[in-house]
């Protein structure tokens, strides 16, 4: 139960940081994107090249940092596979969104986005082959934190953790203190005032493309760390971070992150009472009782 | 020339049994504007509901009423139709992003139902002991798939007929009118929430049929046949043919799995044989290919929506 609660409040950092950037994106362009999970998946695929890049360019760099199986050249990795992935969401953006954008509805951009979830998902299988690879061989043993309860715990999960939440505080601060993140929120408030203010709307849409990648990249490589990565990653992820941004309201920063953090949770104390083969369905029925008790979710406002 | 033939025969029953799936499609999405992300939990539950109610009785898990075989039928249409009730009526009044996004989950959430629930649905192995109707005065040969064609065909006209009075009723055009400014309809007395949830249910119970009848052709259905993979199938035929337009639907659905299977067969065929692990991906691209595609270059379709003006402007 505890182990549980635990290892919840792991997997929804993950999720947070991947529900960030998707309820930005659907709160300023409308739509509900289901390519955002494969910008994760290109994250932890980048990162996996980068960190066989740097580890054979420079040896000691594939040294792991203290008791995780993280290496230097993963760090490095990382945060080159944020800045990688940010730009593909551009590019994605420019290539696809923005032309659906100008013709239509917002609907044809919710069909363009499963198009484009099929394509990158596909591809990264093509390239990377189906099976799944992990970013170190090394076993590192999970740490017995306690025997009654009991309690594991990896040591790069406590990383992940640790990195997402400072992650999301660097974002905090970003959107409460700079000019930046007043001209964010204005814009997702009202875009046509915001663009009266002198807001450059195209250049906005561009960071938050950017800022939705790279944090996606960060929980891509953060979930192949405690898990595995496959090129099916983004599949298995696109609904619980759905129902993050569900539960959290739609539009809502904050409550993406509170979201993700209840979904991991909830995800994992499901499977107390429920068999394993069902945790795909669980985030689905947390959807179906937020529509049922609070449809707006926690922080989200109503708009039609 | 009868292996041609069956060949055909096959082909054209299973692409007429999606042209009824499209169809369905088509009426909410092109007509009503309704976006359904899970059309294969609709077409599953039709599928489903058929076999559990129609097949003989099994040890291992429920079904086997035994109902015969329209009722069956019939009932899996109805099975279907209240899962839509149900997923209708929590997001039809929320904004579009709720309804992409339940009805994606409840298509996840039914593979995942029916792949783990032995005692419901036979889990992974897949739901066995359906006989296919009239099979003992028809055999199982030639004869019997050339009558099962010309039953899906009759039952893929009567919908289309269906479909062309429904769209051309005064309450097709009150779904035109709702997917086009859903205010102004609210405005003339209309209430948009009631009509979208007609026009869901009735889009689903219509994949219902489609999904019935796939199981009966096979008289079999397991997980495999509700992977997600079909639902992006039948959205490619809808867009290729063009949303709005139930000629254009079924003319889509014709050539997209016409597309579909001529690219397996030539993968198959032509590719080395360290690709072929690879077919499946090849084939997704370029399902979505399509969909990115024709979004960008040629949004209405092949065969355009023809807009009717019902009263001319002239004052």
């Amino acid at each position: 139960m505890i182990q549980n609660l635990v290892d919840g409040v792991l997997v929804g950092s993950i999720l947070s940081l991947g529900a960030i950037g998707l309820t930005m994106a659907m709160h300023m362009l409308r739509f509900a994107n289901f390519s955002h999970a494969e910008l994760l998946s290109i994250g932890a695929y980048s990162a996996l090249v980068f960190d066989g890049l740097f580890s054979a360019l420079y040896p000691p760099l594939a040294n792991a940092i203290g008791p995780l199986s993280l290496t230097w050249a993963l760090s490095l990795a990382t945060i080159l596979a944020m800045a990688i992935t940010g730009a593909s969401a551009v590019v994605i953006d420019r290539l696809v969104f923005a032309r659906v954008r100008a013709k239509g509805g917002e609907l044809s951009m919710v069909f363009a986005s499963f198009g484009v979830a099929m394509i990158i998902r596909n591809v990264l299988g093509l390239i990377f082959g189906l099976q799944s690879q992990l970013y170190s061989k090394d076993i590192v043993f999970a740490i017995v934190i306690s025997r009654d309860p009991f309690l594991l715990i990896k040591p790069d999960q406590v990383f992940s953790l640790i990195a997402a939440l400072i992650i999301m505080a660097i974002l905090h601060g970003v959107l409460s203190r700079t000019t930046f993140g007043y001209a964010l929120r204005a814009v997702a408030e009202n875009p046509s005032l915001a663009q009266v203010s002198g807001i450059n709307l195209k250049r906005m849409i561009t960071l938050i493309w950017i800022i939705g990648g790279g944090l996606a990249a960060a929980a891509g490589v953060f979930y192949g760390l405690s898990n595995q990565i496959n090129p099916v990653l983004g599949r298995d992820l696109v609904l619980p971070i759905f129902a993050a941004t569900i539960v959290g309201g739609i539009g809502s920063i904050y409550g993406a992150v509170l979201g993700g953090f209840l979904v991991g949770i909830a995800s994992n104390l499901a499977l107390v009472i429920l068999p394993s083969g069902y945790s795909p369905s669980v985030p689905f029925l947390i959807i179906l009782i937020v529509l049922m008790i609070r449809p707006t979710g926690l922080f989200g406002e109503e708009r039609a | 020339m009868i292996g041609v033939l069956s060949y055909l025969v096959f082909f054209a029953t299973v692409a007429s049994i999606l042209s009824i799936a499209v169809l369905g499609l088509n009426l909410q999405w092109g007509n009503t504007g309704l976006f359904n992300g899970g059309v294969v939990a609709f077409f599953g539950a039709g599928g489903y509901g058929t076999l559990i109610l129609g097949g003989t009785p099994q040890a291992d898990h429920l079904g086997g009423f035994d109902l015969p075989y329209l009722i069956a039928l019939l009932g899996g249409m109805v099975i279907a139709g209240l899962l839509a009730w149900v997923v209708g009526i929590l997001t039809l009044r929320l904004r579009h992003d709720y309804l992409a996004i339940a009805t994606f989950g409840v298509a996840v959430a039914f593979e995942n139902l029916m792949r783990n629930a032995e005692g419901l649905a036979g889990g992974a192995k897949g739901l066995r002991g359906f006989e296919r109707p009239l099979r003992q005065a028809l055999g199982d040969g030639f004869t019997y798939n050339v009558l099962f064609l010309i039953f899906t065909v009759g039952l893929l006209i009567a919908t289309y007929l269906f479909l062309q009075r429904l769209i051309r009723s005064p309450f097709g055009r009150l779904l035109r009118a709702i997917r086009e400014d859903e205010t102004a309809a609210q405005s003339l007395g209309k209430t948009p929430a009631r009509v979208r949830l007609t026009a869901f249910i009735a889009g689903s119970v219509i994949m219902g049929l489609a999904g019935g009848l796939y199981a009966t052709f096979y008289a079999f259905i397991s997980p495999q046949d509700v992977l997600p993979i079909l639902t992006f199938q039948i959205w490619a035929m809808l867009i290729v043919g063009g949303a709005g337009n139930n000629k254009g639907a079924v003319m889509g659905a014709f050539l997209i799995w016409g597309a579909w299977t001529a690219s397996g067969w030539a993968l198959s065929r032509f590719a080395p044989l360290d690709v072929q692990l690879y077919t499946g991906s090849i084939q997704f691209i370029l399902i979505g290919v399509v969909i990115v595609g024709m979004l960008l270059w040629r949004p209405q379709g092949l065969f355009a929506e023809k807009l009717v003006v019902s009263q001319s402007g002239r004052a």
